[in-house]
Formats: C-alpha cells, sequence, structure tokens
C-alpha cells in the first residue's frame, strides 16, 4: 500500500463522521431551527449503536440503534422548541449535556468490549485494482451511505417541492404559514432528520472508525460538524469539501509531524480550524452578499397565532 | 415533559453532590478524577486503587469520589465539596487539579491532602507520582528488539516533562539494543480522543514504524496496530484485550498499595505530608505480562526489570547525552537527579526530531 492511498484511506475515515453529522444539522438549520445538541446526539449514537452491534453482532443493525438514539434525543429536542418553543441555543446545549452524560450511563456496561469493524466492500476484481481500487471499491458501508445522503439531500432541496417549502419555512416562517404550509410539520421532520444523521454520525466512531467504546470518544466532533455547516454556507456540495478538507488537513499534519518538518506540534494540531476560517474568509470575500447565506428564520422560534 | 425534567435535574444534582452520611465515627476518603471511571486508562486506575482501600479497610472507612472533574480553577468547587461534607483525606488524581488542591488546603489546615503528579507541598498537602520512565526503559529494549525496520512509532500528548522524559527512556533502552534505532514522534496535542489517537497511529504505521508506542489515554493505537499485524504497548492499564496478538506488554499504573498504605496511615493518625516517588520496586509502577515476544526478548525484559527493582540499572546513568552529542550535567551523581528527570526539556542523542518549542 503506498502512502499515498494510506493518506486517502485515512482521511476518508477521519471525515466520514463530520459529513454525516453535519449533513442531518444542515437540513435542520435549512428549516430554520439551529439544533446544538450535536455532540450530544452523537455521543449517543456512538453508545446505543455500540451496544446494538455488540448485542447482536451486526453493524448494520448497530447503525440503526445510532439513528434511532439520534431520533429520540432530538425529539427531545423538537418537543420543547418546536412544541414549547424554549430557546433553541439553550435548549441544544441542554441536549450536549443529557447525551454525553446518559451516553455514560448506557455505554457504562460496554467499556472494555470489542466488536468486529465495519465490513468493507469487496468487488473482486474492481477492489484489487491499484489505488483506486482500494480507495473507491473498497469502503465500508458508511463511507458510501455518506455520499449518497449527500446527493440526495441535493436533490430533496433544490429540486423537490418538498425541498422547496423546507426552504420556504427556514427563511420566512410566518409566509410559509400564511401560504398554508404547516410548518411546525416541516420543521419536526426536519429536526428528526438531523438527529438520525448525527446519531448515524456517531455510531461510525465506535463501529467503524475505532471499534471499542469509551465515554466522551466524539471528542468534540459534533461542534465541528456544527462549524461545517456555517462553512459550508448550508449548501450540501460545500459540505463534502468543508468536510474533507477538515479531514485532510488533520491527517496532513499528523504525517507531517511523523516525517519530522520540525514546525511546532500545537501549530500543526491547530491547522484544520486554520485552515477552515481562512477558507471561509475567502469564500465571503468573494460573495457578494457576503454572511446573507443564512436562513432568515434560523434559530427564532414560531408560534403559530391561534 | 416538565417532569421529567425535574427528575432528571434532581438525579444529576444528587449524582454531582457528595451525598453527606451520617455515621460520623468512620473516616470518610475523597477522590477527583478528571475523567470517568470506565475510561480504561488513567482514571481507571486510581478507581481501582479506590476500590481495595474499600475491600482493605471495609467499614472503617467510607469513600467518595466525582468524576469527569475539568482540571483547571472550576475543579476549586468539587474538592472544596468534597473538604465541606466531612472527608479527612482527598486525594486529587490529575495534574491539573493543583493550584486548586493547594487554596482548598490551605482554606481547610485540618483536612489532608494528596495531589497526584504536581510539585507543590503544603502541612497538609502531600504529593504523589510514578516513576513511569523505569517501564519506558523496558518498553525501549523490547521495541527494538521486535522492530524489523527499526524504526519505533511514538504517540505523544502534551510535550511536558513527564511525556519526554518517556520518549528519552524508550530510546535509551532501545539503544541499548540497536543503537541506529529511529523513533517518530506524532503530538495529538490531547490526552484523549480515540479518534485522533487512532489517526495518528495510522500515520507512524504507514510511515513505516512498526512498533507503535503512546502516552495518550485510550487503546485506540493498540486496536489500529491489530488491525495492521504490527506490536504496540499499552498505557496506564493492561489494554491486552484490545490487542491479544499485539500488546507486547503495558505500564500499568498501581496506586493500590499507595492509598492502602496512606488510608492507613491516617487511621492511625500517623499521616505526615511527604513527597512519594514509586517505581516498579514499590510497585506503583508495574509490567503487564511480557506477551507475543520471543523468550529471549521476554528474558532480556525480565532481567532489566530486576535489575532496575534492585537499584543496578538506573536509566537516566550518566553520562546521558543531549541531541547535541554533548553530555547533560549530571546532578545526580552516578545518575541524573530527580529534578532533571521530573522537569526534562532536551531530547538525547539519536532522536532526530526537533524538540517541541526549541
Amino acid at each position: 500500500m503506498g502512502l499515498f492511498e494510506a493518506i486517502v484511506l485515512s482521511v476518508i475515515a477521519a471525515s466520514t463522521p463530520l459529513l454525516l453529522a453535519a449533513a442531518g444539522e444542515l437540513v435542520t438549520e435549512r428549516a430554520g431551527v439551529l439544533n446544538l445538541g450535536v455532540e450530544g446526539m452523537m455521543i449517543m449514537g456512538a453508545a446505543c449503536g455500540f451496544a446494538g452491534a455488540w448485542i447482536t453482532g451486526s453493524t448494520f443493525i448497530g447503525a440503526l440503534f445510532g439513528v434511532a438514539a439520534g431520533v429520540a434525543l432530538s425529539a427531545v429536542f423538537a418537543v420543547l422548541t418546536l412544541g414549547l418553543a424554549v430557546n433553541q441555543v439553550a435548549t441544544g446545549l441542554a441536549l450536549t449535556i443529557l447525551g454525553i452524560g446518559a451516553s455514560g450511563l448506557i455505554g457504562a456496561g460496554f467499556v472494555g468490549e470489542r466488536i468486529s469493524p465495519a465490513p468493507h466492500l469487496n468487488i473482486p476484481g474492481l477492489s484489487d485494482l491499484p489505488v483506486l481500487g482500494r480507495i473507491v471499491f473498497n469502503q465500508d458501508g458508511f463511507v458510501y451511505f455518506s455520499i449518497l445522503l449527500i446527493a440526495g439531500i441535493w436533490w430533496f432541496l433544490y429540486r423537490t417541492r418538498g425541498g422547496l417549502i423546507l426552504r420556504a419555512v427556514g427563511d420566512n416562517h410566518t409566509s410559509a404559514h400564511a401560504l398554508g404550509y404547516p410548518v411546525l410539520k416541516v420543521r419536526l421532520y426536519a429536526v428528526l432528520f438531523g438527529g438520525a444523521c448525527a446519531g448515524l454520525g456517531g455510531a461510525y466512531l465506535p463501529l467503524a472508525y475505532t471499534p471499542f467504546f469509551i465515554p466522551g470518544m466524539t471528542a468534540g466532533r459534533g461542534w465541528i460538524a456544527l462549524a461545517l455547516v456555517v462553512f459550508a454556507s448550508w449548501r450540501p456540495t460545500r459540505l463534502v469539501a468543508g468536510a474533507y478538507l477538515f479531514g485532510a488537513v488533520s491527517i496532513l499534519q499528523l504525517h507531517a509531524q511523523g516525517a519530522g518538518i520540525g514546525i511546532p506540534s500545537q501549530l500543526m494540531s491547530s491547522l484544520p480550524y486554520l485552515a477552515t476560517v481562512i477558507v471561509l474568509v475567502l469564500i465571503s470575500r468573494t460573495r457578494a452578499s457576503a454572511g446573507s447565506a443564512a436562513p432568515a428564520s434560523l434559530g427564532m422560534a414560531f408560534v403559530p397565532d391561534r | 415533559m416538565k417532569k421529567l425534567l425535574v427528575t432528571a435535574v434532581a438525579a444529576l444534582a444528587a449524582a454531582a453532590t457528595a451525598l453527606p452520611v451520617s455515621a460520623a465515627d468512620k473516616l470518610k476518603v475523597g477522590f477527583i478524577y478528571v475523567g470517568p471511571v470506565g475510561d480504561f486508562g488513567w482514571t481507571y486506575q486510581h478507581e481501582v486503587g479506590r476500590q481495595t482501600i474499600v475491600k482493605e479497610f471495609g467499614d472503617k472507612i467510607e469513600t467518595t469520589y466525582l468524576e469527569n472533574v475539568s482540571e483547571g480553577p472550576d475543579s476549586e468547587r468539587s474538592i472544596e465539596q468534597l473538604a465541606r461534607t466531612g472527608h479527612q483525606l482527598i486525594f486529587t488524581t490529575s495534574f491539573g487539579f493543583m493550584d486548586p488542591t493547594v487554596k482548598v488546603a490551605k482554606k481547610y489546615p485540618k483536612i489532608d491532602f494528596e495531589h497526584a503528579t504536581g510539585y507543590k507541598r503544603a502541612e497538609n498537602l502531600g504529593i504523589y507520582s510514578g516513576r513511569f520512565y523505569e517501564g519506558r526503559y523496558i518498553q525501549g529494549i523490547i521495541a527494538a528488539k521486535m522492530s524489523k525496520s527499526g524504526v519505533l512509532g511514538y504517540i505523544g500528548s502534551f510535550p511536558i516533562p513527564e511525556v519526554i522524559s518517556g520518549i528519552n527512556a524508550t530510546m535509551l533502552g532501545a539503544q541499548t539494543v540497536n543503537p541506529n534505532i529511529k523513533i517518530k514522534i506524532i503530538w495529538v496535542n490531547t490526552w484523549f480522543d480515540p479518534g485522533k489517537e487512532a489517526d495518528a497511529a495510522k500515520a507512524l504505521a504507514d510511515q513505516g514504524a512498526d512498533i507503535i508506542m503512546q502516552h495518550t489515554d485510550s487503546p485506540a493505537a493498540m486496536q489500529v496496530a491489530a488491525q495492521r499485524g504490527i506490536y504496540a504497548f499499552g498505557q496506564d492499564s493492561d489494554m491486552i484485550k484490545f490487542g491479544p496478538k499485539t500488546q507486547l506488554t503495558a505500564i500499568i499504573n498501581n496506586w493500590a498499595p499507595y492509598y492502602v498504605r496512606q488510608v492507613k496511615a491516617k487511621l492511625d493518625d500517623k499521616w505526615k505530608a511527604e513527597d512519594t516517588w514509586d517505581g516498579l520496586k514499590e510497585k506503583m509502577v508495574m509490567m503487564a505480562p511480557y506477551t507475543n515476544m520471543p523468550d529471549d526478548v521476554k528474558k532480556m525484559a525480565e532481567d532489566t526489570e530486576a535489575a532496575i527493582i534492585a537499584g543496578t540499572l538506573h536509566p537516566f546513568k550518566c553520562p546521558v547525552l543531549g541531541q547535541d552529542g554533548k553530555p547533560v550535567e549530571c546532578k545526580g551523581g552516578a545518575n541524573l537527579d530527580a529534578g532533571q528527570i521530573l522537569g526534562m526539556n532536551f531530547y538525547v542523542k539519536g532522536i532526530d526530531d526537533k524538540f517541541p518549542g526549541k
């Protein structure tokens, strides 16, 4: 295995959980809801995903458990912010704290257990191709799903009526409501979808990335996913670029250290963040209407007049 | 929903508060942990120590622990909470609890405190740590024996003296076997991020290292080594479960005998604030079984361990050559002294990486 190939494989593995979680949050935010609880939903997805896979021995069922955990936690968020119109920021933060605590409790019995990592696709012939074979035709299911997911989200948002309504709800919930669209219902689905994706992204960690469960193993990836949504200016295609840029810089700085380049490691560790900030600045400079990419109703509670 | 929330909040509050207990004649011992008890590394080993004193002293004592306490000023409240709820002996088990412990100890002169891996003492504040570099030296010998490529991969957390002395001890041990051994060092700037630790291990393996060593807390690197079919060493606790065919040995932080000793001293009214720095000899640092290696390597490791315990071998025996090849000043007579090891700020000869921050 060549070094280039090895680096690309590591980059894909590092980027996939970010991409999955960020994709869900993107849809949620496009509907005008800011859910800061991504970290909490991810870690719950990790705990429940591992539990599911350990009990049944199946990565697929584990992933479903992770999705279910994310949905369950996001349902709590939906009840509070949509049903009771509670402040979204505060609720999201509370959701993270709740998720970290509850996942520790659920996962406590599974610490120190092992499972076999998610199986990789193997197409005889294709998977054996030099370089491309291992990169394109020999990944685990999560990786392929994350790409399909982004394609699906893009198609839904820009090519379907449902996507148009969702964006309308996010941009101006009062008008959408006046036009007769069910604002809260659309938002509920968007929040639950976001939870499902975050749960799946979290489940990727113990099921494929590092096949064991330890409390707190998401280590802040939920926050990075949130930042990526802003970085992508709420567009699915840019999200892929952002997630892979972040993953690539994270891995390359490790390789640079191993090769003994001699740049302070603290600076190297901050490179992924620096790179994202720089690209973000460049993007906003070239765009005429800088900063207006956010859904206009983002973070605002909607209380239908009775 | 609201009721559920109230219940959840109440449960959280109960979990966060050291519940006051009535039995006044029991000695109450408190522990502050930086991580979760189930981290399978640093905090887990302190928890094993706590459980041991519970077993040892039964109903003579009562213990409380607070886990996941963030380092820094915030921990002061947690320590003080233990002090206020009648704990007479309090262990704070991470470097970052140092200043808060000093502050609380000043405020409560009648309570005794012990802080792990720090350097600030007081009348009622003792400190304790392990000579982990002794274990690293043995690992260095094993690594050099087992490596085919002659390249070792080392995952560092933060460039602090404890980690630096571990890297140096590893190299000095390895050089006794193979003077041309190479080491690649990657700093992840975190104690705990399984994903990042795994990525670092992959990067090291991809660059030709066939032995992975770590000074971070999770078993992620061990699993990567297992997948790659190379060898690795466990950290803080025995990680053989994560690499039955991969782990060569592990440095085990064995706090239990120390906790038993200190609690006994406290019960007998003989507790004194001391500076304890124990190693293999006192069994504060222990080696997990030597596995997955040929008998001659195993014997070499065992002999080295015996020599360190007997005091005939010191990993930092003078002369210790710095990166420039010149001997480092030898303050301890035959060996580097404690201050030089605890404050180590140089790489030894043979490490061709730049020293962090220089």
